[in-house]
């Protein structure tokens, strides 16, 4: 091999921290119902940075009476939204989206103090795609009677949502909603309430008539308060499919409607003829952007075997170039992992893919020693039988199987309960189009992974749930 | 008479294809060979190459890492002067400039090199004298290539032999287009020839691409193999004539072919992107890529250069920001 | 001396073929009157699940066939309930006491309903189905796929428009089904099962078990084989209904809840009598050159 004689410095990445200044974080929080930040009855929590187990605030837990009046307040509410007309709601929505751009910095960096993620992408991608949310939403007001659901809306809508996009999964839920005229209590994650907190704020900063938005903070039992109160029209779910099976028992027998968008174990395909370098990017965009916290997550590597090796070889060249660290280092791709209870998890399971014999590898990468951490990490030798190759891991941890033929490609893509998402990598069009045919998945990105826009439908098949979030399709869920 | 499958026109007999084992086809035998290695290579996705480099292009480089990227990047810069109004004085005050970059600071590195036309390497070679700062010369016909053959080596050998150290050759676009490879390959490996010293020692040889005319991204991809494989010690990306020239995505691809390269062959080429580079924030996005894509052994003037002019003072007035804690100004460096 | 009837038992119709039941059981059939009328196999659990298999078979070729090839063979299931025009009569006659004149209405509109949902194959994607814009340079396009094997417990009440109109949406979109048909009224869908057969309907893509839905209905609602279920047949039986919503979210069925009481099945139906049994794929490409 020829290097060059020359020992130069190496080309070290100065820390380049984003500034936490411009976020005002207060000791407590209430929650915020009717208007009105108003003190909860529950047992209060403490929501923590978990890149540095830092405790940021106290929290308010909604007890079954605070769920209840807040669905009471949207009730109320839902009387004048409405009634109110459709290009009047509208300008609500823009107003919201006008101000989540103007405090796009604000929300990315308490949203990366509050969930891990880095900067880069809460700036990036999670907030600028909430504020596109909002702004897409708005324009679909008065616009309603072409949409082809109708144009009533359903009433009060039950929203519970989790800790992975706490700030995206709000807009998917609440934009639609309001722009239907319905009234929604909305409960965020346990370990990730801030900036819906922040979020109530910008409702009163745009004058949002009182009620129309309710946020309640807690953990299962308020959500379960909630899905389970008597007076709710409609319950929009995203988590985990344990727990969105959970909810359609709740909701049997009643009127409820019920849109559910819960885990996936995609496939990411990466046939021989693929542009590999940008596959590559794919893969690793798959599975470790947020973490790989991402419910449709390119969790499966399926590598045609003829070139295995080859992808293999370019996927851990770029993963020992992944900087793991600092949520709010402007240079950090892979940020904290959410809790200590989701790092268990992560653990967990890597733990089994040890035991099941599959071969693992993570790149050289200190990690920091307070907060939560897992470093990014591929499975080779993975078989469709292995626990790491069907169960949902929420983490940086990619599972890579291969295959020999277009047919088994597909047969072990679709082998899985769940449906969500999943990825297809060739320069051969006819054959995308079979393969993107075949897939059985709610979103298939060809050529590409992870993308998202509040234009394009979002949803699963199977046990990835019902329902699709964004675009037209979206207001389905909204309107009877 | 027995059935005889007819071949290109001709009665083929049993004798004349009498098959044998094939090995060690030499890709670079024939027009059909190099295409299909070339057109063998993984395409490239362009959305997908193009957010890479957006991304790359994100990256935060402060204090400490943006004083040693400032002097990497001034460390790698063929200072360019290549206009028809050229004279002896302007090559002279470019190598002035390209030796002590910043008269006021001793420890501010040299230029890698100053490029000139053909006619000016005598003087550029004598104002540079033993300052380490090398002469490169466009030839071939600069910049569209469009001259015969003899013609173009007899200007590489003029370069060379007025002290040219390194020799920025185009190739012939409009053959890549019509899909003579050969023709290319065999240009170039003369080239390379004509860079040959008496002495036995040889100028370096770039290859320009000319990236904004071969369009899409597998050209570049398949250009920058060509010009690997033809001998070339550097691929070059643009004239600086033709827009676009050197964008990040296009160095982006021309940085994965030369790190494929040496996996391939143990054979590492160098890279230089070259034209409309003018800022140090964009110089300091190449270096990143050259970081996170070929790797640090890229970190270096013999490996990794920037054909510029303007680029060198924005690079200066940074370093003088980042010693001061100051905002410089056009008036704090040298105007040549 | 009046001549002894040949009476007949109806069978089950499962993957194109028409089984006994496998538990040896049928049950007695009787018209409006209580007058006895055949006997037809009673459904068991183990049937439910043969049908199931033969639905998931059938679902790669049926989903697969172009639209205007589903649009056409269920056209030509209209075309074959026209020529067994009688034997529909006379079993809609004696199952719902229906006069000639009420039950002649609802056979044409059973047909008609089959014509107008077969028009529909090749125009659902282009109603439903959106080119989104996303922001970016990517080509974005979202078609409606069928779910895969739904269950259908069809009305117990309307046994032909009802059936043909809860069978129908399914099918039409690319889905396999298992049909409960009505307890006490199978008579047509048995008639109907037998067109399907000599139908261009391959075997499998609708599987017909006479029997009772409160006693099958659990199984299929709570099998993990099955996409989606229809509990229309348990209109009016809501803690049933219930039970089996609470089933069915095992795997996440898709449900279409059992209303209070049966629907006027001679209304036009809504295009969310296909749509539920329809997933919404989004496929990204990215567009370069």
């Amino acid at each position: 091999m020829t290097t060059s004689a020359d020992p130069r410095a190496t080309f070290d990445y100065a820390p380049a921290p984003e500034s936490r200044a411009i976020v005002d974080i207060k000791p407590s929080y209430g929650l915020f119902i009717n208007g009105e930040f108003v003190d909860g009855h529950g047992k209060a929590f403490k929501t923590v940075n978990p890149a540095s187990e830092e405790v940021l605030a106290e929290i308010a837990e909604a007890d079954d009476n605070d769920v209840d009046l807040a669905v009471k307040a949207a009730r109320r509410a839902h009387r004048g939204w409405s009634r109110m007309p459709g290009a009047e709601r509208a300008k609500y929505l823009y107003r919201i989206a006008r101000i989540i751009a103007e405090r796009s910095r604000e929300l990315a960096v308490l949203e990366s103090i509050d969930n891990g993620k880095p900067i880069r992408e809460s700036r990036d991608v999670d907030v600028p795609i909430v504020s596109a949310h909002f702004f897409y939403y708005a324009g679909w007001a008065d616009k309603l009677k072409y949409a082809g659901y109708g144009e009533q809306s359903l009433g009060v809508a039950a929203q519970v949502i989790p800790w992975n996009f706490p700030l995206l999964m709000l807009a998917w839920k609440i934009a639609p909603a309001l722009a239907c005229g319905n009234t929604v209590v909305l409960k965020p994650a346990e370990t990730t309430p801030l900036t819906a907190l922040l979020f109530a704020e910008i409702c009163q900063q745009a004058d949002l008539p009182p009620g129309v938005v309710n946020i309640v903070t807690g953990a299962g039992g308020t959500g379960q308060a909630l899905v389970g109160h008597p007076d709710v029209d409609k319950v929009a779910f995203t988590g985990s499919t344990e727990v969105g099976k959970a909810i359609a028992r709740t909701v049997a027998g009643t009127d409820k409607r019920v849109t559910l968008e819960l885990g996936g174990k995609a496939a990411n395909i990466v046939f021989d003829d693929a542009p590999l370098d940008q596959a590559v990017e794919g893969i690793v965009n798959g599975i470790f952007f947020n973490q790989g916290h991402v419910c449709c997550a390119g969790s499966r590597l399926l590598v045609q075997e003829s070139v295995a090796d080859d992808v293999l070889h370019r996927l851990k060249r770029r993963m020992a170039t992944l900087r793991v660290g600092d949520p709010l280092d402007k240079n950090t791709d892979i940020g904290a992992i959410n809790s200590a209870e989701q790092l268990a998890r992560i653990r967990e399971l890597s733990a089994v893919g040890d035991a099941e014999g599959a071969e693992r590898w993570s790149p050289p990468c200190d990690l920091p020693s307070h907060g939560y951490w897992f470093p990014p990490t591929i499975f080779t030798g993975v078989n469709q039988a292995h626990r790491i190759a069907r169960e949902e891991i929420f983490g940086p941890v990619l599972s890579v199987l291969t295959f020999r033929t277009p047919a088994e490609a597909v047969q072990k893509a679709n082998n899985s309960p769940y449906g969500l998402s999943a990825g297809v990598w060739t320069d051969k069009g006819s054959r995308i189009l079979q393969i993107a045919n075949q897939l059985r998945a709610g979103v298939v990105w060809a050529n590409t992974f992870n993308k998202f826009d509040p234009t394009s439908p979002f949803g699963g098949y199977k046990e990835s749930g019902y329902g699709r979030e964004g675009g037209r399709h979206g207001l389905e869920a909204y309107l009877k | 008479m027995p059935f005889q499958p007819m071949l290109g026109g001709m009665v083929a007999t049993q004798s004349d294809v009498e098959p044998t084992p094939f090995r060690d086809l030499d890709v670079t035998r024939s027009d059909s060979s190099l295409r299909r290695f070339l057109h063998g290579l993984p395409g490239v996705d362009q959305v997908g190459a193009e957010q890479r480099a957006a991304a790359l292009g994100t990256r935060s480089i402060k204090t400490s890492a943006k004083a040693f990227a400032l002097d990497l990047a001034i460390s790698m810069v063929d200072l360019t002067t290549l206009e028809g109004q050229d004279t002896p004085g302007k090559v002279r005050t470019l190598a002035a400039k390209a030796m002590r970059p910043d008269p006021s600071d001793a420890t501010c590195p040299a230029t890698a090199a100053v490029c000139v036309y053909p006619d000016m390497v005598a003087t550029a070679k004598e104002a540079l004298g033993s300052s380490g700062v090398k002469v490169a010369a466009v030839a071939t016909a600069f910049p569209s290539g469009r001259a015969a053959m003899d013609i173009k080596l007899a200007d590489t050998r003029d370069a060379v032999e007025a002290g040219a150290d390194e020799i920025d050759m185009v190739i012939d676009r409009g053959a890549f287009l019509a899909g003579r490879y050969l023709e290319i390959y065999e240009e170039i490996a003369q080239v390379r020839e004509a860079c040959r010293r008496e002495n036995g020692e040889s100028a370096h040889l770039k290859v320009i691409l000319e990236t904004g005319e071969l369009q899409t991204y597998d050209n570049v991809r398949r250009a920058s193999w060509l010009g690997m494989l033809a001998g070339g010690h550097f691929i070059k990306t643009s004239t600086g004539k033709v827009q676009p020239a050197a964008t990040l995505p296009v160095t982006l691809i021309m940085l994965e072919a030369v790190r494929d390269f040496r996996e391939a062959t143990g054979t590492m080429i160098g890279v230089k992107p070259a034209g409309g580079i003018r800022t140090a924030k964009d110089a300091i996005k190449f270096l990143v890529t050259v970081n996170e894509v070929a790797g640090p052994d890229w970190l270096d003037p013999d490996w990794f250069r920037f054909g510029a002019s303007t680029l060198l003072n924005d690079l200066l007035m940074q370093r003088m920001k980042m010693k001061t804690g100051r905002y410089s100004g056009p008036d704090y460096v040298t105007v040549d | 001396m009046t001549r002894a009837d040949v009476r007949k038992t109806y069978k089950l119709y499962i993957g194109g073929a028409f089984p006994r039941s496998e538990s040896g059981h049928s049950y007695v059939v009787e018209d409006a009157k209580g007058k006895f009328l055949a006997n037809a196999a009673l459904a068991s659990r183990k049937d439910a699940r043969d049908a199931v298999v033969a639905a998931r078979g059938a679902f790669g070729g049926w989903s697969g066939r172009t639209a205007y090839n589903r649009g056409q063979v269920v056209y030509r299931i209209a075309e074959l309930m026209e020529d067994r025009r009688p034997q529909f009569l006379e079993a809609l006659s004696s199952s719902e006491g229906l006069t000639s004149r009420q039950a002649t209405a609802a056979l044409d509109a059973a047909v008609d309903r089959l014509v107008w949902y077969a028009g529909w194959a090749d125009k659902l994607t282009q109603v439903v189905g959106n080119a989104n814009p996303v922001a970016g340079p990517f080509f974005n396009l979202s078609t409606p796929e069928p779910t895969g094997v739904v269950a259908v417990l069809a009305p117990q009440q309307s046994s032909l428009l009802g059936l043909v109109s809860v069978v129908a949406p399914v099918i039409v979109t690319g889905n396999t089904c298992v049909v409960v048909s009505s307890f006490a009224r199978p008579l047509p869908a048995v008639t109907f099962s037998e067109v399907l057969a000599t139908s261009d309907v391959p075997g499998g893509v609708v599987n017909i078990l006479t029997g009772d839905a409160t006693t099958v209905g659990p199984w299929l609602a709570s099998h993990m084989d099955v996409n989606a279920i229809d509990l229309v047949g348990l209109a009016g039986s809501p803690e049933l209904a219930a039970e089996l919503e609470v089933a069915a979210a095992d795997n996440l069925k898709r449900v279409h809840r059992a209303p209070a009481a049966e629907p006027d099945w001679a209304l036009e139906p809504e295009l969310d009598a296909m749509t539920r049994y329809l997933e919404t794929k989004t496929v990204w490409h990215p567009i370069g050159v």
